[in-house]
């Protein structure tokens, strides 16, 4: 009788311990990465869909600078465009850029920060010293006077996503360095080393997983900075031509003097998609950070009322915290 | 401790020697010839063009000239003498010069602004790791938020609060033209940080949550290490267990990012500086730019890359004083 008891309620464990461990993978649903979620959802659908749904961004008008209305729900500019038009297209163009940036910097840290760290020696060494000295070489200011050098007509979108995302995985790859080298050295790796695992199946099957979370982390980065350095560019007027970005609405608006005529609608809706874009990220890295270091996770006062505690209780709890 | 040097030295070595490499090869890589490009800008802008000026801006981008490789030994032995060529914009003023001008306003500017914002920023981090869950703590995600925003954007929106709506700063410029002339005068510097506040306003704020999160993450790791619970239960003051025993070992990280950072402030600077019209290093940049000054794009562009490094061999030296680890793990 007893044993069945026991098999009755290990059963049931086990079943459910093959999706227990994906959901283990997965960022815990709390509140930050559900807003986190909400708004970047929100930002990108719009950027799929917006430029569908509304008109021509370029269509001028005898309306100019008229502040946010019934017909204008942004306002117009100098020459009378919608700047909510132009907000739907500028998000879409800054997406691209920033997804582009994101693969592609995140493959140049993998390549660097894995493949070295795992191989070791000379190449180890190499690879290194390449990424600390891409770390120390600013980025902007190479990407401006990159930039500058190519013909306008040949500064096309993949060059300047190319040109960024080779100034900004360095970061990337020395974290990443430092986890696989801790990662390498540990007793289950040197266990499919021994049974005779090839190296490229090491690298993708044992260690790759273990990676997944600051990768992710990293890549969600290199997505803001990518679209924050787009900007930048655009806004001097460096841009990838042909493209129409929300840097590139920025430029427009500081150059026709915006600021001075006080039209306040037509830059700050396009530093807000940005700003709001980039703490939508922030807030699903911070859910990412708690999965890598769980000492960061569940020990905040809304997490503890979650628990069902009493506020005594909680207060009982901080005071044992400040000691 | 000998290997831990040498590899610090190689290490610097390589990288002086890729920035001024790099310096040397982009506009000798880049698809297209730079002479082209810029006698087409300089037709577009109806400017008449002569096959001397052809010839004149070939000898100044090296299109043309020798082997690549003597170009190289030329370069090279033109930065050994400080010779960085002719300035365009401001001809014929030499581009040490005119860069000579700009440096200290943007040293002063985004050096202070830095060590204000990394000062507050670890400070604030390390009292909401000590207090989780507190206001501050809970201060911390709206912080970061500030860090997704441009700089640019925030310098644009402090200028349209503090100098239109609220007419409380000065718009423009380093220091008040009108009434002071450059000098170690009370005038002058009172002048000066009067019209640096904002620049420096916007850099503290979207530079300050990176530094609280960071040092509000590494406090609470730290926190939680047996030493911390040893001292704890020895009966020590809280006090010295925070600053002493937590704080002290969870600054390093933000300490050696630092320098790295310094980076995306000197990046984030440069176009703040465009829209303060603030006369440093970026506004040169995108002057030299925008007129084609290709000699100061390169100089601007080499001792922005040497200041960066420069700034990560002082954190370096100081780490290995602060981390006796950092030493010995070599």
């Amino acid at each position: 009788m007893a044993s069945t008891l026991a098999a009755d309620e290990t059963a049931p464990a086990q079943a459910s311990s093959g999706r227990r461990s994906i959901a283990r993978l997965l960022p815990s649903r709390s509140p930050k990465l559900v807003v986190g979620l909400i708004i970047a959802g929100v930002i990108i659908l719009w950027g799929i869909v917006g430029p569908l749904v509304v008109g021509d961004p370029h269509a001028i008008s005898t309306n100019a600078f008229a502040p946010p209305g019934p017909a204008h729900w942004l306002g117009t500019t100098q020459t009378g465009e919608d700047v909510w038009t132009q907000v739907a297209y500028g998000t879409r163009g800054s997406l691209i850029i920033g997804f582009t940036v994101g693969i592609l910097a995140t493959v140049l840290s993998a390549f660097f920060g894995v493949l070295g760290a795992y191989l070791g020696g000379a190449l180890d060494e190499g690879f290194a010293l390449i990424t600390n000295v891409a770390l120390v070489i600013p980025g902007i200011p190479l990407v401006i006077v990159i930039g500058n050098y190519v013909p306008t007509n040949q500064r096309g979108l993949l060059l300047i996503a190319l040109v960024l995302a080779i100034t900004s995985w360095a970061g990337s790859a020395r974290v990443l360095r430092a986890v696989t080298l801790s990662i390498r050295s540990r007793d289950y790796v040197a266990a499919s080393r021994v049974s005779g695992e090839k190296t490229w199946r090491i690298l993708v099957v044992e260690i790759l997983p273990n990676l997944i979370p600051v990768m992710a982390s990293q890549f969600v980065f290199a997505i803001i900075f990518a679209i924050l350095g787009e900007a930048g560019l655009s806004f001097l007027g460096l841009g990838a031509s042909n493209t129409f970005t929300l840097g590139t609405i920025l430029f427009q608006a500081y150059n026709d003097l915006a600021l001075t005529q006080g039209a306040w609608w037509w830059f700050v809706p396009p530093g807000l998609v940005i700003a709001l874009f980039g703490a939508a990220l922030s807030l699903i890295n911070f859910s990412i950070d708690e999965i890598i270091n769980p000492k960061l996770r569940n020990q905040t006062r809304s997490a503890r009322k979650a628990w069902g505690l009493t506020d005594e209780q909680i207060r009982l709890l901080e005071k044992e915290d400040i000691k | 401790m000998m290997r831990f040097y040498l590899q610090k030295i190689v290490f610097y070595v390589v990288a002086l020697w890729a920035a001024v490499t790099l310096n040397f090869l982009i506009p000798r890589l880049m698809p297209g010839n730079p002479v082209d490009v810029m006698i087409a800008k300089m037709g577009a802008a109806g400017q008449p063009v002569t096959p001397g000026t052809r010839h004149a801006l070939e000898v100044e981008l090296g299109g043309s000239g020798g082997s690549l490789l003597h170009q190289y030994g030329a370069y090279i032995v033109n930065l050994m003498h400080g010779n960085l060529g002719i300035s365009l914009t401001d001809y014929p003023e030499k581009v040490t010069t005119v860069i000579g001008q700009a440096l200290p306003w943007t040293i002063a500017l985004v050096g202070l602004a830095t060590i204000i914002s990394f000062i507050l920023g670890v400070g604030l981090g390390m009292l909401a790791g000590w207090k989780r869950g507190s206001w501050l703590d809970n201060l911390i995600p709206v912080t970061t938020m500030f860090q997704a925003v441009p700089y640019f954007w925030l310098a644009l929106i402090l200028v349209l609060v503090l100098t239109r709506v609220v007419p409380l700063f000065p718009y423009a410029g380093g220091y008040d033209v009108a009434s002071t002339t450059p000098g170690l005068s009370l005038g002058f510097i009172g002048s000066a940080i009067y019209h640096g506040f904002l620049p420096a306003l916007t850099i503290v704020i979207s530079s300050i949550g990176g530094w609280m999160l960071g040092m509000r993450n590494m406090m609470v790791s730290t926190l939680s290490e047996d030493y911390i619970v040893t001292a704890e239960a020895k009966g020590l003051n809280p006090r010295r267990v925070r600053m002493t025993y937590a704080a002290r070992n969870a600054v390093l990280p933000s300490l050696s990012g630092f320098a790295i950072s310094l980076g995306f402030v000197v990046a984030g600077s440069i176009v703040t500086e465009q829209v303060f019209s603030y006369p440093g290093i970026g506004q040169l940049l995108f002057t030299a730019v925008s007129n084609d000054d290709y000699a100061l794009m390169q100089g601007v562009f080499l001792v922005i890359s040497l200041s960066v490094l420069a700034a990560n061999l002082v954190v370096d030296v100081l780490y290995g004083l602060i981390d006796p680890r950092t030493r010995a793990r070599s």
